[in-house]
């Protein structure tokens, strides 16, 4: 059964009117964002793939407006919403994808392989489902440390949850009791590979009893379903209660990159409710409850297209890596790099 | 009083542990049992809640070490076998070894396998990894060969600021022995000359040391000189020791008890190939073990890897070249 939240404008205090508008702000901010990649992609101006998180907006913002500067953030490709919520600057993210030598990779990685470790922000790798025992040595260290009231948060899809790394790290998570929130963005199609190839149980929130783990369903493209939801794991896996895992179901409405015009997903998907774009439902709801109107949203929309072009102009102004300079050391002890390798 | 090998690498622990608070062990049955060697014997009782049984998952084992020393910690992780570490692979190499190129974020994290054929071990309990670790940019790997070294290395290891692969050998663990632990030690990445000789330079590591070490004594009867330089540590590999070797010697046989394809011995043949190919009186050749998993009987697990006698034929063909 998917969780909705369908309260009056009358039942929401002023405090989840503020949190749905800032939700909203970082969803259309990622959007906008991953249009302008869409469009420096197709114009040839990024190296490499690009990966773009339409319609899994809501859930990704309602991850990040739900977590703490202090809390620990693994997110996945699709989660641009949920990276700016968290903190990340839209400047971060156009050196990443423009390869500038000044941006938290320096050209060594790319797109959505960016992060700031130190800072909680962990940049993933492509091998699905291997953050998630990351998360959990982190949230491991701060309790040998004795910090307590921190959460991990990370993101997966329908196909990670097949890996063995998904399995062990949910294992671990959950024997060791860690305040994780492992958040399955369910979007019916790993690349290409419909959720009927990859697993053959009714739901995968069914998955978290078997591991001891607390189970949350919510619909993906409801903007205040997930923050409620996605609220509720992070705070009982806050107060101590374990590990969570959230199950969201909506559709990805993309190719898996840009590469990929996603001619395999099923039109009687992207038709049905999975497929509501979040954004547009989001927007109804604020204009509906009188939260937000048309000339803020103009004005918002305005605002971060400038934001955004001023970080593209910047990033691209900006010395790219250079081969000369670059130290091709892979490791921090000087003394033990080899000599003789050339 | 006597150590041995293995009682070495549990007393590094211990001083890791007492000394260094960030310090903390992780892995299969090292609690209260202490480890399938018994390589951490006492240790979850003298270090509450630092050292921690984990469950079967190695993959999920190297995943929150790195995260761990992310936030600051040095973990060391064991291994209850080499051969295992192959399912925390993608770990390894693909997090841990990247980790600081990607974001300047050291990893500091020793991942102990205790490798290397015993009798009777079979094909999933005998493996040597070091070459497919050693061939991963961002990762250090260390083979001890002597008691000294695995109590000063395993020290090292856990100080270093980079992921250290630290290949402890299951065969000296019982039957090495030392008087004390040493105090000082050569730094790592600087081989060891074991024995100085002047006919033959054998450059091996690990328990290849030893079946070199005895054949060059049975060498010695002949009147041969044979040199044995012990790598230590095969990523870095120190070869400016390796070719002074073979400059006095001009004679060089590479010695290994992992598999042939790619792996170490092929590493120092090439870089003396290319580098001090006018030092070599003779081709430079290479004994490895069988390019087969390794057998369980030990019949034939004598004859899969290389020993002494082995190691003492091969050198006898180089040196009536």
């Amino acid at each position: 059964m998917l969780q909705t939240v369908d309260a009056n404008p009358a039942d929401r205090t002023a405090a989840a009117r503020d949190t749905l508008l800032a939700a909203y702000r970082f969803m259309l901010r990622a959007r906008l964002l991953d249009d302008k990649f869409a469009a420096l992609y197709r114009a040839g101006k990024i190296h490499g793939g690009v990966f773009l998180g339409r319609g899994q907006e809501a859930l990704s913002a309602a991850i990040g407006v739900s977590l703490r500067k202090t809390d620990v953030f693994a997110p996945l490709i699709r989660d641009a919403a949920g990276r700016l919520a968290f903190g990340e600057t839209v400047l971060d993210a156009v050196r990443t994808y423009l390869g500038s030598s000044l941006g938290p990779m320096r050209g060594r990685d790319g797109n959505v392989h960016r992060g700031r470790p130190a800072e909680g922000y962990l940049p993933m790798l492509s091998h699905l489902g291997a953050m998630v025992s990351v998360v959990n040595g982190v949230l491991f260290a701060r309790r040998m440390k004795g910090l307590s009231g921190m959460v991990g948060v990370t993101c997966l899809g329908d196909g990670a949850t097949s890996t063995g790394s998904f399995h062990e790290a949910l294992n671990q998570a959950a024997v060791e009791k860690l305040p994780l929130v492992l958040v399955l963005g369910d979007n019916q199609y790993a690349y290409s590979t419909p959720t009927s190839r990859q697993f053959a149980c009714d739901d995968l929130a069914d998955k978290a009893s078997g591991y001891g783990v607390e189970p949350h369903s919510v619909d993906g493209t409801d903007l205040a379903a997930c923050l409620e939801i996605v609220g509720k794991a992070v705070a009982r896996a806050r107060a101590g209660h374990g590990p969570q895992l959230v199950v969201a179901k909506l559709l990805r409405l993309c190719g898996h990159g840009e590469h990929d015009d996603s001619n395999y997903v099923d039109p009687k998907l992207k038709n049905s409710p999975l497929g509501r774009d979040c954004l547009k439902f989001a927007e109804e709801l604020l204009f509906r409850e009188k939260i937000l109107d048309a000339a803020t949203l103009a004005a918002w929309r305005n605002q971060i297209l400038h934001e955004i072009e001023d970080a593209v102009a910047t990033a691209q102004r900006e010395p790219a890596p250079d081969p000369f300079t670059e130290d091709w050391r892979a490791l921090s002890s000087e003394n033990l790099i080899e000599t003789h390798v050339s | 009083m006597s150590i041995t090998y293995l009682e070495a690498i549990r007393e590094a622990q211990a001083t890791a542990l007492r000394d260094d608070p960030r310090v903390f062990i992780y892995g299969q049955d090292v609690g209260a049992f202490g480890g399938a060697f018994k390589a951490t014997k006492n240790l979850a009782r003298e270090f509450p809640g630092r050292v921690l049984d984990s469950p079967i998952s190695e993959d999920a084992m190297i995943g929150l070490s790195v995260g761990a020393a992310i936030e600051g910690m040095r973990p060391i992780i064991e291994m209850q076998f080499a051969d295992f570490s192959t399912v925390g692979f993608n770990q390894i190499v693909n997090q841990a070894g990247a980790l600081f190129w990607r974001t300047n974020v050291p990893c500091p994290i020793t991942v102990r396998l205790p490798f290397g054929g015993t009798s009777g071990s079979g094909p999933f309990h005998s493996q040597s990894l070091e070459a497919i670790y050693a061939h991963y940019p961002g990762l250090v790997v260390l083979t001890p060969a002597t008691v000294e070294d695995a109590y000063s290395m395993l020290l090292a290891a856990v100080a270093i600021d980079d992921p250290v692969i630290f290949c402890e050998h299951k065969f000296l663990y019982y039957h090495l022995k030392a008087e004390k632990l040493p105090t000082e030690a050569l730094p790592v990445g600087k081989a060891r000359i074991a024995r100085e000789g002047r006919d033959l330079t054998v450059v091996t590591y690990s328990a290849m040391v030893h079946e070199a070490l005895e054949a060059a004594t049975e060498l010695s009867a002949d009147g041969w000189e044979i040199e044995v330089v012990d790598l230590r540590s095969i990523k870095p590999l120190d070869t400016d020791t390796v070719m002074a070797s073979v400059a006095r010697t001009g004679r060089l046989l590479c010695v290994g008890e992992a598999w042939p394809w790619g792996g170490v011995t092929a590493e120092v043949i090439a870089r003396v190939a290319s580098e001090g190919f006018g030092l070599l009186d003779v081709p430079p050749q290479r004994l490895n073990a069988k390019d087969t998993p390794v057998p369980y009987h030990p019949n034939l697990w004598t004859a899969h890897r290389p020993t002494a006698r082995a190691v003492a034929a091969a050198a006898r063909k180089i040196l009536r070249q």
